[in-house]
């Protein structure tokens, strides 16, 4: 403690005012940690007890069953499969939008903000109505004579992560674009006076500084894509069976907690752990919250 | 825009980079637009174009009890949820940034939390805890847990905007003779106002396009328009939605149109 | 506005503040009279400006007593303090016109509407921007800026006028133009005003005292000529001014530099010991056989000169390797006498401009 003169006033006032500073914080702590955290943690503590109560691995055990790893299989499948393609359309956009005037790089933004903000449901209903067996896009393909045939787009994997990527395109985009125009201008420009091909520029100055929005938006993705519920729910047509998609039948078809905790608990330490190595490596998180 | 370009490539070099570029750009604004027009349609199986311009599906929205309740549940719950959301993200954003909190970055992680935790694990969790509370097919239970996905987006928007501000005009304000209350009603606030707005709207939305969480927790008099559109998507394709898509994506256009007109007023503001 | 009437004094007493383990301040004491100028100069991380903002409310010290006349204020929150503070990025409101700037703390004061437009205005006249009550913030030079924030400050006719750096952020012409706009203001005002600045020429400029601060301590607290003339210490004598240091041996009350005694003026004593002479490149003369007895001579080598327009620098190694600068005003007798470079010279130190300080390592 220190000494001198009004110390303990002081000490008592300083105090106070965190007090009052902190009760500013606590409506929103309280809020989300009984609606959220509390019940979360029941489930936790639900994933590893008996129905009499006893501690067990067994609701962990189950999930070595085919139905259970056929759905992670499906799950990382499409994720790693919608990630690298947003990941190699979102990089030319965004780099398309760093360097266009300014008004170009307006109407991309809005055009990626405008699916951003969409509902969701509206944009999954617009892919279902337009990949459907009758659709515009089939209806197209057949009348320009690519195919005979209506390929069937919808209600499995292929209309899956057609409906997933465009989701997840704008996660990639805005960190992607947020890196870019991070870059010093100076550097590339420094390389390409220092005789370095355009091509070479790109690829040994630019592409290696926006890596870590790169990363970021990946990783945002990739996350994403591990819990996504609706699309796959609606454009899978029940034929592709996600992680999250067995967490649903646990409860609502099953009323199976133990199962569905322990999927969930293994589904959420899964996500920690990528956001946590991603940032350790990377620090990527300036980007996640760049928008 | 020569003088921006990163990598000095000659336009006609990376004219299939523009090529790309719009293409995606398509790929990104055309589905859901293109609902639009067929929501216009007449026949029982959408086309586009339509074939005869009609708005069928618009009365069977409008005429229907169960589309109208779910859509006024909706927006109660998406007001309520802006309401409760905004002034407590405001809260916590302006204690935790004008604090120096040994606990402020916990506070922080807790905070932004909803926006991390795999949704489908949340949406279990609130409803097993409804169960028990008895607060499954309630408007209040559902404000209670949008809140929780919405509030995220003011903290982190306040916060960011906080962040840029001047501190020294609330202490120049304080010195003045104003308590910190209203030193920050009548010179943070009406500063970081658009922020503010941008992170209520954001509320807003979150509510209203919230679909999982309202999937378990809602139902019944209590059901939203996403639970119900959602049961019609899986079950078949029910024209009607076209309709309610159409005047959602009016929605969002005119939110959107909202957001930029206060962003335009504010710079306009800037300048001399 | 009348001046200084309700100005009180201000007892600062052994404030302490400690950010971890650093001590920002170490239990600091100063007394401001009423009406009074006072500078906190310093280098940066000094804690001038932690002082500052304890006297305006906003750091809360671990320890210590601020009274203003007869009244404890280290406990009572900034608006209740009645004190006026100008920062150095001016902190203007944006949304608020120049008007709305300066009329903010008297609408907090729930001041008649016709009393508060009459005041903003004579503020406004007190800083020669008479008429600019409707511009916005955002129409103004800096300097402006600077004007309007000082009105905002001094509008309610605050007890204490705080200042943090205000003029840094001004170019040097403007800079001085406000330096003696804001010392007539006081003059006119009579305001009890502390300020806070690194820059020691407007120290001296602005001041009726100086309270150097160094590593959260006084060092010395000041006129602004006792200050300049006779620093107590090292760190003043080289952070006011210019200072060369030369290591002198002090015994039996005799100051001996190289082993010549050098006279020291009527005011000054040595302890005996190691010491350093301080020595300005302006008191040093050059001795050339003409009427400068009673000078300290001391000997040495040209090694360069450096033309200033105004005066003439020379660098001189003296014994003992140190170098010295000195400077001459460029008039034709005095560049005359210079020697040039490689060639020997004898400079003269008058006695009551021999300044000893205690050596490093000695406080």
């Amino acid at each position: 403690m220190t000494e001198g003169p009004n110390a303990g006033a002081l000490a008592a006032a300083e105090r106070g005012e965190r007090r009052g500073l902190f009760l500013l914080c606590t409506p929103a702590v309280l809020l989300i940690s009984i609606v959220i955290f509390l019940p979360i943690g029941w489930l936790f503590a639900l994933s590893f007890t008996t129905e009499q109560g006893g501690l067990t691995l067994e609701h962990y055990a189950r999930m070595l069953h085919p139905a259970y790893t056929k759905s992670f299989q499906t799950t990382f499948e499409l994720s790693f499969l919608v990630t690298a393609i947003c990941a190699a359309l979102g990089y030319p956009l965004a780099y398309l939008m760093s360097q266009v005037s300014a008004v170009w790089r307006a109407m991309i933004f809005v055009s990626v903000l405008f699916p951003f903000w969409t509902s969701l449901l509206v944009r999954t209903y617009a892919w279902l109505v337009l990949l459907q067996r009758r659709g515009l896009v089939n209806t197209w393909l057949q009348e320009t004579g690519i195919v005979d045939e209506p390929l069937r787009l919808v209600h499995n994997f292929t209309g899956t992560a057609i409906g997933m990527t465009h989701i997840m395109l704008p996660f990639m985009v805005l960190p992607l674009y947020a890196a870019m125009t991070a870059v010093d201008r100076d550097y590339v420009r420094a390389s390409a006076s220092l005789g370095a091909s355009p091509l070479k520029s790109f690829w040994q100055v630019f592409f290696p500084l926006t890596l870590p929005g790169l990363l970021a938006g990946v990783v945002l993705v990739f996350v994403l894509c591990l819990g996504f519920y609706v699309t796959p729910a609606v454009l899978g047509g029940g034929r592709v069976l996600m992680w999250s998609m067995s967490i649903e039948r646990s409860v609502a078809v099953y009323s199976d907690w133990g199962a569905a905790s322990a999927l969930g608990v293994v589904l959420l330490v899964v996500t920690l752990a990528i956001l946590w190595v991603m940032n350790r490596l990377f620090g990527v998180e300036r980007f996640i919250g760049a928008r | 825009m020569a003088d921006s370009a990163g990598v000095p490539i000659a336009p006609w070099r990376r004219l299939w980079l523009y090529a790309l570029g719009v293409a995606i750009v398509l790929f990104l604004v055309l589905p859901t637009v293109i609902v639009v027009p067929m929501s216009f349609g007449n026949a029982r199986f959408l086309r586009f174009p339509p074939q005869e311009l009609s708005l069928r599906w618009y009365h069977a929205y409008l005429g229907s009890i169960e589309w109208r309740d779910a859509t006024w549940i909706s927006l109660k719950a998406a007001v309520a949820t802006m309401l409760v959301a905004t002034p407590l993200g405001v809260m916590a954003a302006y204690g935790l940034h004008a604090s120096r909190l040994r606990m402020a970055r916990l506070i922080e992680t807790a905070l932004i939390a909803p926006l991390i935790l795999p949704l489908i694990l949340v949406s279990i969790a609130i409803f097993f805890l409804y169960a028990r509370l008895g607060l499954n097919n309630t408007v209040t239970g559902l404000v209670l847990a949008h809140c929780c996905l919405a509030m995220p987006f003011v903290f982190v928007t306040v916060l960011a905007a906080l962040k840029g501000y001047d501190m020294n005009q609330e202490r120049v304000a304080r010195s003045l003779g104003a308590s910190r209350f209203v030193a920050f009603i009548t010179i943070t606030l009406p500063q970081i106002r658009f922020s503010v707005f941008s992170g209520a709207l954001l509320a807003f939305i979150t509510s209203l396009d919230e679909t999982v969480v309202a999937l378990f927790i809602s139902g019944g008099d209590a059901a939203t328009l996403t639970r119900r559109m959602f049961t019609a998507l899986r079950d078949e394709i029910d024209p009607t939605v076209a309709a309610i898509s159409s005047l959602l994506i009016g929605v969002t256009l005119t939110l959107l149109a909202l957001g930029l007109v206060f962003g335009d007023r504010r710079r306009a503001g800037r300048q001399p | 506005m009348k001046p200084g009437v309700t100005a009180p004094p201000v007892a600062i007493r052994e404030v302490t503040k400690t950010y971890g383990r650093f001590r920002a301040l170490d239990a600091v004491s100063l007394d401001i009279a009423a009406g009074e100028f006072v500078t906190l100069l310093g280098p940066s991380g000094s804690g001038k400006t932690t002082l500052l903002m304890v006297l305006a409310g906003f750091v809360r010290p671990d320890a210590g007593s601020i009274r203003f006349g007869d009244t404890e204020m280290v406990l009572t929150p900034p608006h209740r303090r009645d004190i006026g503070i100008v920062f150095q990025n001016y902190a203007l409101f944006p949304h608020m016109t120049v008007a709305g700037n300066v009329g903010y703390p008297l609408r907090l004061r729930r001041i008649a509407k016709a009393e508060i437009a009459r005041r903003v205005e004579e503020a406004l006249a007190l800083v020669q921007l008479q008429g600019y009550g409707e511009r916005r913030v955002d129409q103004l030079s800096g300097g402006q800026r600077q004007r309007v924030a000082l009105a905002r400050a001094i509008v309610f006719e605050p007890r204490i006028l705080l200042m943090d750096e205000p003029l840094s952020a001004l170019d040097k012409k403007l800079r001085e133009q406000m330096q003696i706009e804001i010392r007539q203001l006081h003059e006119r005002l009579g305001i009890t005003t502390v300020y806070v600045t690194h820059d020691q020429r407007e120290a001296l400029t602005l001041s009726d005292r100086i309270a150097v601060i160094d590593k959260g301590r006084f060092a010395q607290i000041d006129a602004p000529a006792r200050l300049y003339e006779r620093p107590a210490t090292r760190f003043v004598a080289d952070f006011v001014g210019e200072s060369h240091f030369l290591p002198v041996e002090v015994s039996a009350g005799v100051v001996r530099l190289g082993g010549r005694p050098l006279a020291l003026g009527a005011s000054s004593t040595a302890r005996d010991g190691a010491a350093l002479l301080v020595v300005r490149p302006e008191k040093l003369d050059v001795i050339d056989g003409q009427d400068t007895a009673g000078l300290n001579r001391i000997d040495g080598v040209v090694e360069g000169s450096v033309y200033q327009g105004e005066s003439f620098l020379l660098q001189v190694r003296v014994a003992g390797g140190v170098r010295v600068t000195m400077r001459q005003p460029t008039r034709r007798e005095a560049l005359r006498r210079l020697p040039g470079t490689g060639e020997p010279i004898t400079l003269g130190l008058h006695p009551e401009d021999t300044i000893l300080v205690a050596a490093e390592g000695t406080p």
